[in-house]
C-alpha cells in the first residue's frame, strides 16, 4: 500500500500557493511543449545543437558497448557453422564453381560495356565515397527510425548525403556533429526514395513502414506489375540518390503496390559508406538520361 | 562521543535523498541510445518513461508537478522524438498520477500497475502521432502496439527496482 499523499497544503497560505504556482508552471510547461513539438514536425532539424551535443555524449559509451558486444554476439553464428560445416562446404564449393563460370561470362560482358561507353564517351561519376564509418547505435525506444554514425563533419559528413552499405542503400544523413551525425534509415515512415526496377526501369516510390519494411508504390496505379522476387535499384529521380544502388527486394504483393524487404539490414551491416548527393554540380556530365515519369 | 560512526536516528543524506531519483531516470532515458543495437522498430521498452512513473506512483509528493518538463526534455534529446513530445506527454501524466492518488487514497499493487500501464500506452500513442503526423493513424499505432505491451508487463519488475533504489536512497548512514 503506498501511503496517501497530503497534498491539502492546509492553512498555510504560502504552501498553498507554491502548490498552485507547480500546477501553473506544468500546466503552461506541458501546453508549450506540445506546441514546440508540432512546431519542430515542420522543422526536423530544429535545436540541433541540443541534439548534437546529446549524440556526442552518447556515442563514445556506444562506440565502447559495441566492441565489447560485437564479440559476443557473433556467437551463435560460428556454433551453428561448426554443426552445419560438411554440408554447407559442399554446397559452397558446387556455389564456387558455377561462380568462376559466371565470372567468366561477365567479365567479358564488362570488357565489352568498357568498350562501349568508350565509345559513347561516358564519363563515370564519381562513384567514390565521401567517407566511410560504421552505425554505431539507433533510436530503439521511439518510432523514429534514426541510427548514429560514427563519424561526422570533421570527415567531410553534412546533412543531405546518402549512405549505403556493401548491400545496398541504408538512408540518408540528417544532421552532422563534430564525431557523430545521425542517419534516417530507410525504413523510416518519412523516408520516401525514388526507386526503378532493376529489370525493366518500372518507376516506382518506396516508403518505410516502420517496421523494417518497405512500401513500394508504382506511380501507375492502374495494374499491380509486381512480383515477388523483383528488385529495385534507385533510380536518381528527385537528385539525392545517386541511380543504381540496390534498395530492396519484394517480398509480396499488395492491393495497392508491393511491400517490400530491404536488402541492407542495417542491424548487420559493418561498415557504411557516405556517398555525394546526387545533384547538379556534383554531375560533372550527365552519364545517363534520369527514368522519365517519376513525380 | 563517537563521533566517526553512525548516530542513532540520523537521516540519509539529503544530496543521495534527491540524486538517486534524478539519475536513474536520466541514465535510463539515455541508455537505449548507448546500446549497439540498430533496431529496425521500437523494440526497447521506453526506460525513462518507465522510471519516471514508478517513482511518481510510489512517491508522489517526492517531486514538485513540474519535474515531467526538464526529464522529459532530456528523455526528448535521446529518444528521437522531436523535442516537445516527452516535455508535454510527460507532465501530463505526472498530473494524472497526482489526480488519480488524491481519488484513490489507499493505492495499491494493483492499481499502480493498472495506472502505469495506461499512462505508457497512452505516452507512447500520442508520441507515435505526434512524430508522423502524416501517417494513417492505425498504422503508426499498429508500430507501437508490441512495445506497450512489454512495457506494460515490465511494470512490476521497473516498481520492484524502484523499490530497491528507494531503498538505498533513504538507507541511514
Amino acid at each position: 500500500m503506498v501511503r496517501p499523499a497530503h497534498r491539502r497544503p492546509g492553512q498555510s497560505r504560502k504552501a498553498q500557493y507554491s502548490l498552485f504556482v507547480a500546477y501553473v508552471i506544468a500546466v503552461t510547461g506541458a501546453v508549450a511543449g506540445l506546441l514546440l513539438a508540432l512546431l519542430s514536425v515542420v522543422d526536423p532539424v530544429g535545436f540541433a545543437q541540443l541534439r548534437i551535443a546529446s549524440q556526442e555524449l552518447a556515442a563514445p559509451v556506444a562506440r565502447v558497448t559495441r566492441s565489447v558486444t560485437g564479440s559476443i554476439s557473433g556467437i551463435d553464428d560460428n556454433v551453428s557453422a561448426y554443426v552445419k560445416a560438411g554440408t554447407q562446404n559442399r554446397r559452397l564449393r558446387q556455389e564456387l564453381a558455377d561462380t568462376r563460370r559466371k565470372l567468366v561470362a561477365t567479365s567479358s560482358l564488362q570488357e565489352e560495356n568498357r568498350q562501349l561507353k568508350a565509345l559513347l564517351q561516358l564519363q563515370q561519376i564519381d562513384k567514390a565515397a565521401l567517407a566511410h564509418g560504421y552505425l554505431l547505435t539507433s533510436t530503439s525506444t521511439s518510432s523514429k527510425r534514426i541510427a548514429l554514425l560514427s563519424i561526422g563533419r570533421k570527415m567531410g559528413v553534412a546533412a543531405g548525403q546518402p549512405v549505403r552499405g556493401a548491400d545496398g542503400l541504408i538512408g540518408r544523413v540528417l544532421s552532422a556533429g563534430p564525431s557523430v551525425s545521425q542517419v534516417l534509415l530507410l525504413t523510416d515512415v518519412e523516408n520516401v526514395v525514388p526507386v526503378r526496377r532493376a529489370r525493366d526501369g518500372l518507376p516506382a516510390l518506396s516508403s518505410g513502414r516502420g517496421n523494417g519494411n518497405l512500401d513500394v508504390r508504382t506511380l501507375n496505379i492502374a495494374n499491380n506489375p509486381f512480383k515477388p522476387g523483383d528488385i529495385l535499384v534507385t533510380s536518381g529521380t528527385g537528385g539525392l540518390y545517386p541511380p543504381n544502388i540496390p534498395v530492396a527486394i519484394v517480398v509480396s504483393r499488395q492491393d495497392d503496390g508491393a511491400l517490400a524487404r530491404p536488402l541492407a539490414d542495417p542491424a548487420k551491416v559493418d561498415a557504411v559508406s557516405v556517398l555525394r548527393p546526387y545533384t547538379p554540380d556534383n554531375i560533372e556530365a550527365a552519364p545517363a538520361p534520369a527514368p522519365a515519369g517519376a513525380p | 562521543m563517537n563521533r566517526t560512526g553512525p548516530r542513532l536516528g540520523e537521516p540519509a543524506s539529503l544530496w543521495r535523498m534527491r540524486i538517486v531519483p534524478l539519475a536513474t531516470v536520466l541514465i535510463a532515458s539515455a541508455l537505449p541510445l548507448m546500446l549497439p543495437l540498430v533496431a529496425s522498430s521500437p523494440v526497447l521498452p521506453p526506460l525513462g518513461l518507465l522510471f519516471f512513473l514508478c517513482w511518481q506512483l510510489l512517491r508522489t509528493e517526492m517531486w514538485p508537478v513540474w519535474i515531467g518538463l526538464p526529464l522529459g526534455l532530456w528523455d526528448d534529446l535521446f529518444s528521437g522524438a522531436p523535442i516537445g513530445t516527452a516535455i508535454g506527454l510527460w507532465t501530463i501524466a505526472s498530473i494524472a498520477i497526482h489526480y488519480l492518488s488524491q481519488r484513490i487514497y489507499w493505492r495499491g499493487f494493483f492499481h499502480d500497475w493498472a495506472i502505469a500501464a495506461l499512462l505508457v500506452a497512452a505516452v507512447q500513442a500520442l508520441a507515435a502521432l505526434i512524430v508522423h503526423p502524416h501517417a494513417p493513424s492505425g498504422h503508426v499505432l499498429g508500430l507501437v502496439v508490441p512495445q506497450i505491451i512489454i512495457s506494460v508487463l515490465l511494470v512490476p519488475l521497473f516498481l520492484r527496482l524502484t523499490g530497491k533504489f528507494d531503498n538505498f536512497r533513504l538507507k541511514r548512514r
